[in-house]
């Protein structure tokens, strides 16, 4: 099917998009769910399995109570009930990713429900509803072999590892949001970076994206103004926040180009490709009723007292929203500015680097500078591109003492970013120290002077402004090893002219 | 009237991926339908003031320690599997179907 994608600006001028959303969290804790198996990211096929998570006959689960209590802080950050009581459920379907042909799951009773969680999106705060937070078990990996892509078409079998199958799970999932209209895939991207940034905050998943840690469903549908909310689709396979951003887009144009023709929007699941930033269908969904849900009969109810739940609450940590409106206060940051420094998920690799030493602007500089440029190029993050705030700091701590200059410092920064070494042990492997030895100083001013007397002379009947050849050319025979500065005040100082 | 159909019990083989024939279907929806009979009998029974009960102990919060516990090696893991590769179970390809979550 070939289709022209009608615009952006049009198709929102036209439609209504309503989006939802749905994240799954692996949680880091210790062991399984269910089990005392490890939970580690990798690791041999089947190295970590036990009777339990291989479902084998006469092994009974029991709930791990640091991933109960990671879930309650979850629904409390995210401003939800808590279940006073409530129950875990078999959701039953035919599939070898768990061993089982069940995966314990919770269904009408989750642990938490009911809450919200603010984001910003161009400076606008939108609340965005929580329907519920619930505890379930990740499921094994299949890898299918036979077929010529590696995909499940065309593959003749299925190899199966169980190490991922029972670590906890917990799954956010968004009330609708409607009323976003163009913003819909920006709100969907804050909503994403926001949870993770809470979920981060309380310590209980590294949420990250590339690793499957955090993985998110995108459900999108859209209506005329005026009119009844559209037939969603859900949108898996989102793998970054980007991703998050470019499904919800590609999906409203999608949605658009069959709904301008007359069609019918299919409830399904798509695929989203990271590659054409578009989706594809998959399988349509099983109904609730096929997964057969009932009260998994082999764990207890679950009744979090008050107490503990108060407990919980009273040990939360300051989230990232109110975190980040201290630092800007502490920073003396306009909005603007603050706003930068997310945008360049800058805010803890700054706060870091303040930590080390660094005064806030010299870590703002370094960040959203340099190393922002450098990220930017390589497609990376900018905590992957290669330097840590204790680095930043040192270096800084260099250009503080007057070791180095910022010329130089950029080119030692280069080296910290290429595995070189501390930016100490560069600036000396490299001999890149300002050269502050004013004898040496002296004598390449001198010979500046000497070789340019036209200069010098204008320098001496008073324009200043001349100088800055003769500090050019001191900085040449110095290979930039000097500091500018110095080096005006010398040439000022030599000529017998007042600065 | 049958407390389940002919077609609900097709629609629960495909489910459960049973090869299930045209008289089998008669006999299971036969057998089905006495088993659910019996168990209606008991609703009747309850009353209002007798919550629905999902577990026979008042137990609740029966929890562990978040502590690892060491658990069988891969060859223990795959000695009950009809076939194995690289480590991995091996099954048949299972099409139309996606992960659960």
């Amino acid at each position: 099917m070939t289709t022209t994608l009608p615009a952006y600006d049009d198709v929102v001028a036209r439609y209504e998009p309503v989006i939802g959303l749905e994240t799954h969290v692996e949680l880091g804790t210790n062991t399984k769910m269910f089990c005392g198996c490890p939970t580690d990211f990798g690791g041999e096929p089947n190295t970590r399995v036990c009777p339990v998570c291989l479902g084998l006959p006469g092994s009974l689960p029991v709930a791990n109570k640091a991933a109960i209590e990671a879930t309650i802080r979850i629904g409390l950050a995210l401003n939800c009930s808590i279940a006073e009581w409530c129950r875990f459920a078999r959701k039953n379907y035919f599939y070898p990713d768990m061993p089982k042909n069940f995966q314990i799951s919770q269904y009408d009773e989750p642990l938490c429900v009911d809450g919200y969680l603010d984001v910003e999106v161009n400076g606008e705060t939108v609340r965005i509803g929580i329907e519920r937070v619930h505890l379930e078990e990740d499921t094994g990996k299949t890898l299918h072999v036979g077929g010529a892509t590696g995909r499940i078409h065309g593959a003749t079998e299925s190899l199966v590892d169980y190490n991922r199958a029972g670590i906890p799970l917990v799954e956010i999932v968004t009330k609708p949001i409607p009323g976003t209209g163009a913003l819909a895939p920006e709100v969907a991207r804050a909503y994403v970076t926001e949870l993770r940034d809470v979920i981060r905050s309380l310590g209980v998943s590294d949420v990250r994206m590339e690793e499957g840690s955090l993985r998110c469903d995108v459900n999108t549908s859209l209506n005329r103004p005026g009119q009844e909310w559209g037939t969603r689709t859900e949108t898996k396979n989102v793998n970054s926040l980007r991703s998050v951003e470019r499904a919800v887009r590609s999906e409203m144009l999608r949605q658009a180009s069959v709904l301008d023709a007359g069609g019918r929007i299919t409830q399904e699941t798509r695929h989203f490709h990271e590659d054409s930033g578009d989706t594809t269908p998959g399988r349509s969904k099983e109904t609730a009723t096929d997964y057969r849900y009932f009260p998994e009969p082999d764990l207890v109810p679950l009744a979090p007292d008050a107490a503990w739940v108060a407990e919980l609450k009273a040990a939360l940590p300051e989230l990232p929203r109110l975190h980040r409106r201290r630092l800007q206060l502490q920073w003396g940051l306009s909005d603007l500015d603050m706003q930068s420094v997310l945008n360049a998920g800058a805010v803890e690799l700054i706060e870091a680097t303040v930590a080390a030493g660094a005064t806030p602007a010299a870590a703002r500089k370094w960040w959203l500078g340099e190393l922002s440029r450098r990220a930017n190029e390589a497609g990376i993050e900018l905590a992957d591109v290669g330097a840590t705030p204790s680095q930043v700091a040192e270096l800084q701590g260099l250009v503080d003492a007057g070791k180095l200059n910022d010329k130089l410092a950029r080119v030692v920064l280069e080296g910290v970013v290429g595995g070189e070494g501390s930016p100490t042990e560069i600036m000396n492997n490299r001999n890149l120290e300002v050269v502050s030895d004013t004898g040496a100083l002296t004598a390449a001013v001198d010979e500046a002077i000497v070789a340019n007397p036209d200069v010098a002379d204008k320098v001496r009947s008073g324009k200043v402004a001349a100088a800055g050849a003769l500090v050019g050319a001191v900085m040449k025979t110095t290979r930039g090893q000097a500091d500018a500065k110095t080096v005006r005040e010398l040439i000022l100082e030599r000529l017998g002219v007042q600065s | 009237m049958a407390a389940i159909s002919r077609e609900e019990v097709a629609h629960l083989a495909r489910l459960s991926r049973l090869a299930v024939t045209e008289e089998e279907l008669d006999i299971f929806a036969g057998q089905l339908d006495v088993i659910l009979q019996s168990v209606a009998q008991v609703g009747e029974v309850a009353a209002a003031d007798i919550p629905p009960t999902s577990h026979s102990v008042p137990l609740t919060n029966v929890l562990r320690e978040d502590v690892v516990v060491p658990g069988l090696t891969p060859q223990e893991a795959l000695s009950g599997a009809p076939d194995a590769e690289e480590q991995r179970f091996r099954v048949p390809r299972i099409l139309d179907e996606d992960v659960a979550s």
